[in-house]
C-alpha cells in the first residue's frame, strides 16, 4: 500500500518532469478550405524556422501541434479548448482570420496562455485579451500609409472599392481619413459584396467617376480577377492607377494577374522583393523547400515562433504564460520583412512599411519597395 | 452609351450563366434528376483548360472543346456508376449524395491543384476592349456572346430538330412506352447527362476569366444556377435562357446603378418572378 503511494509519486514526479522538457505550442490555422494558403504559408514558415534554428531552446524540446480550423472562428475555439485542456499546450498560435482570433481570445485569458496572431489584421484583435502578441500586421497600419502616400503624391480624385467586411471596412475607413486629411477628395465608394463572382459594373462606375486611381481593397484570393477586369475594362489605359493596402497585391497571387499589375502601388509590410540580405536568404530557403515564393503570411509565421524562440530564452526555458508574454513585451529584432518590435503597451506589432510598385524582375512580377515609413504603430491604437 | 456598355455586360453574363447552367436545366427539367453537383462538371472543364493553356501550351480555342470532352467524359462515368442508380430516388436523397459529391469535388481539387484562384492565361486578341461605333466592347465578352449565342442556337435545333431529340423527349414524358418502342432509354439518358454535364465543363471554361476558378466554384456558383433554372422553368430550353439574359442585365444594371443594393438585386428579381410565376417564367404548371 505504502509501496504503491511511493511509487505513484515517483511516477508523477517523473510525468510532470518530462513535461516540463517540452514546450508544446498549439498552432490553429486554416489549412483547407479558401484561406488554406495563409495556414500552408504559416506552417511551412515554421517548419523553416525550426530546421534552421533546432527544435531546442533554453533545454526545452519545442513541439507543434497543428490543428485546421478551416476559417470556422467555432472550430477555432473548440481547438484552442481542446489544445489547452487535454494537450495542455504552453503556447497558442496563429489564427487566420479576425473572427478567428477573437474567438479564442477568452481562453488564452482564462488559461494564461500566451496566444500569438500570425495572420488576422483587425486593430481590436489585442485589445481582446491581455495575452495576445501579434506578429502579423493591421490593415490600418497599411492604409494610413498609401492615404498619406497618395495625397502628397499628385492624386487628388480618388474612387474606393473595398469588400464589405470587418477587414475591407478597416481598410476604407483609414484610408479615406488620412487622405481627405492630405488634400484629396474620394469621387465614388463602392462596397462588393464578399462572394463577388463579377466586378464589371462597379470597375465601370469607377471609370465613369474618372478618379486619378482606384483605392482597392479585397481579400487575397480575388486580387486576381480584380486586376485582370480591371485591365479589361481599359482602366489601366485611362490611366487610373491601382493603389492599396498590399493584400491585393499579394505575392502568392502576383505572377498570375499578368502585365494588368504592372504599376499597381500598394503600402504593405513585406515583399519577397525586399532587399535585405536576411529576406535574400529566407525567399531562397523558402523557395527551395516549397517551391514558391513566402508571402506576407509566411513572414507572420516566421517571426511568431522567433518570438516564442526569443521568450523562452529571456525566461530561461520558464514557460508560464506571464513570464513569457513578460518576456515578449518590448523584443525588437530584425526580420526577413526589416525591423520589427513588439509594442510593450499594446503588445501589438510595430514595424516598417513601404510603398511598392510592381514591376518586372526577371520575367517575374514583384512588388519593388520605393520608399520606407519607419517604426510605424497601429493607428487604430495610437488614436486613442 | 453607359446604358449601352452596361446592356453588353449583362448579355455577356447571361449568356455565361446560362451555358453554365443549361445543362442543370436538362438533367433537372427534362430528367428530373437533382444535380447539386453540376458546378463540380464546370470546375473540371475549367481546370482541364486551364492545365491544357497554361502547362501544355495549347492554344485557348482547342482547349475550349477539349474541357467540353473531358467534362462530358466524366459526367459519363459518372452517370453510369452512381447517378443511375438514385433515378428512381425521392428527391431528398438526389440532394444529400449530390451535395456530397459537391464536397468531395472541393477536396479532390483543394488537393490536386492547390487552393489558390487559378487564372487561365488568354491570347492577346481577346483581352481588352475594341471601340465599336464608339461603345467600348471588351473582346471576351464579345466572344462569349459569340460563342454561347452559337451554342443556344445549336442546343435548340438538337432538342427540336433531330432524331436523338425527339427520342430524349419521349424517354423523359414516357419511359415505358418509350422504352416498348425501341428506344433504349438508359442510353439516351447517359448520353443526356453527360451532354449536360459537357457543357457545364465548357461554361467553365469560358466563365474563368470571369467567375474565377478555385476549388469553391461549385459551391460558390450552385446558387446561380439553381435560380436560372428555378426562374426559367425548367420544361425547355428557352425558359432558362431569357431568364439567363434577363438576370445577367438585371444584375450587372443593379451593381452599376445601385451599388449599395447591387448583390442583392438578383434575388429580389427572382422572388419577384416566382411569386408572379411560380413555375417559373416559362414553367408548365405541373412536369409530372
Amino acid at each position: 500500500m505504502m509501496l504503491s503511494a511511493v511509487a505513484g509519486i515517483v511516477l508523477g514526479a517523473a510525468t510532470a518532469a518530462q513535461a516540463q522538457e517540452t514546450v508544446k505550442i498549439g498552432l490553429i490555422v486554416p489549412m483547407t478550405g479558401g484561406q488554406a494558403s495563409t495556414g500552408q504559408q504559416i506552417n511551412n514558415a515554421i517548419k523553416l524556422y525550426m530546421q534552421k534554428n533546432g527544435d531546442t531552446v533554453a533545454g526545452k524540446k519545442i513541439e507543434i501541434i497543428l490543428r485546421d480550423d478551416a476559417t470556422l472562428p467555432d472550430n477555432t475555439k473548440r481547438m484552442a479548448q481542446e489544445l489547452i485542456v487535454n494537450e495542455k499546450v504552453n503556447v497558442i498560435a496563429g489564427f487566420g482570420v479576425t473572427p478567428s482570433a477573437l474567438a479564442a481570445a477568452p481562453l488564452a485569458t482564462q488559461a494564461k496562455v500566451p496566444q500569438i496572431v500570425m495572420a488576422a489584421g483587425t486593430s481590436i484583435i489585442t485589445e481582446r485579451s491581455p495575452y495576445i502578441a501579434r506578429t502579423s500586421f493591421t490593415l490600418a497600419q497599411s492604409s494610413t500609409i498609401i492615404g498619406d502616400w497618395a495625397a502628397k503624391n499628385g492624386i487628388k480624385k480618388v474612387a474606393t472599392l473595398t469588400s464589405d467586411y470587418a477587414p475591407g471596412n478597416d481598410a476604407l475607413a483609414f484610408f479615406r481619413e488620412h487622405f481627405t486629411a492630405g488634400g484629396g477628395q474620394i469621387v465614388e465608394e463602392v462596397k462588393v459584396p464578399l462572394a463577388n463572382p463579377d466586378f464589371a459594373p462597379f470597375l465601370q462606375r469607377m471609370k465613369d467617376s474618372k478618379p486619378d486611381a482606384v483605392f482597392v481593397f479585397v481579400p487575397a484570393g480575388q486580387g486576381g480577377n480584380f486586376m485582370k477586369q480591371y485591365a479589361e475594362r481599359g482602366l489601366d489605359k485611362s490611366g487610373i492607377k491601382v493603389i492599396g493596402p498590399g493584400d491585393v497585391m499579394d505575392d502568392d497571387l502576383l505572377n498570375g494577374m499578368g502585365d494588368a499589375a504592372l504599376g499597381a502601388v500598394t503600402a504593405h509590410i513585406y515583399s519577397a522583393a525586399h532587399p535585405s540580405p536576411m529576406n535574400k536568404e529566407f525567399v531562397a530557403a523558402y523557395k527551395k523547400a516549397y517551391g514558391t515564393r513566402p508571402g506576407f503570411m509566411a513572414v507572420g509565421g516566421y517571426d511568431g515562433i522567433h518570438l516564442i524562440y526569443e521568450a523562452l530564452k529571456k525566461t530561461g526555458g520558464k514557460a508560464d504564460g506571464d513570464s513569457l508574454i513578460a518576456a515578449m513585451k518590448g523584443m525588437a529584432w530584425e526580420s526577413p520583412r526589416g525591423p520589427i518590435s513588439i509594442d510593450p503597451e499594446t503588445r501589438d506589432i510595430v514595424q516598417n512599411v513601404y510603398v511598392r510598385e510592381v514591376k518586372k524582375v526577371d520575367g517575374e512580377l514583384y512588388n519593388v519597395e520605393f520608399a520606407t515609413f519607419e517604426a510605424v504603430k497601429d493607428a487604430g491604437k495610437t488614436k486613442k | 452609351m453607359t446604358l449601352l456598355t452596361i446592356l453588353f455586360d449583362g448579355v455577356a453574363y447571361g449568356m455565361l450563366l446560362f451555358v453554365l447552367a443549361c445543362g442543370l436545366a436538362v438533367t433537372l427539367g427534362l430528367m428530373n434528376f437533382v444535380n447539386l453537383a453540376h458546378g463540380a462538371f464546370a470546375m473540371v472543364g475549367g481546370y482541364v483548360c486551364a492545365v491544357l493553356v497554361n502547362r501544355s501550351g495549347l492554344p485557348f480555342f482547342a482547349a475550349l472543346p477539349i474541357a467540353f470532352l473531358a467534362s462530358a467524359a466524366i459526367g459519363a462515368v459518372a452517370e453510369r456508376t452512381l447517378y443511375r442508380h438514385l433515378y428512381a430516388r425521392s428527391h431528398l436523397d438526389q440532394v444529400l449524395f449530390t451535395i456530397g459529391l459537391v464536397f468531395m469535388s472541393v477536396t479532390a481539387c483543394d488537393y490536386f491543384m492547390g487552393s489558390s484562384q487559378v487564372f487561365i492565361q488568354l491570347p492577346a486578341y481577346l483581352q481588352g476592349q475594341i471601340d465599336i461605333f464608339g461603345l467600348n466592347v471588351g473582346r471576351y465578352r464579345l466572344m462569349i456572346i459569340v460563342i454561347c449565342g452559337l451554342l443556344t442556337i445549336a442546343l435548340q435545333m438538337i432538342l427540336s430538330k433531330t432524331r436523338f431529340g425527339s427520342r430524349l423527349r419521349a424517354a423523359v414524358d414516357d419511359p415505358r412506352a418509350a422504352s416498348g418502342l425501341g428506344i433504349n432509354v438508359p442510353q439516351v439518358f447517359a448520353l443526356t447527362f453527360a451532354f449536360g454535364c459537357g457543357l457545364a465543363g465548357m461554361g467553365g471554361a469560358l466563365g474563368a476569366e470571369i467567375l474565377g476558378l478555385d476549388p469553391y466554384f461549385p459551391l460558390k456558383f450552385m446558387i446561380y444556377f439553381l435560380i436560372v433554372v428555378t426562374v426559367g422553368g425548367s420544361s425547355s430550353i428557352t425558359g432558362p435562357f431569357l431568364a439567363s439574359l434577363l438576370l445577367g442585365i438585371g444584375d450587372v444594371a443593379g451593381k452599376y446603378y445601385v451599388p449599395k443594393l447591387g448583390a442583392f438585386v438578383i434575388y429580389t428579381m427572382m422572388i419577384v418572378i416566382l411569386i408572379w410565376r411560380p413555375n417559373g417564367l416559362f414553367g408548365r404548371t405541373s412536369a409530372r
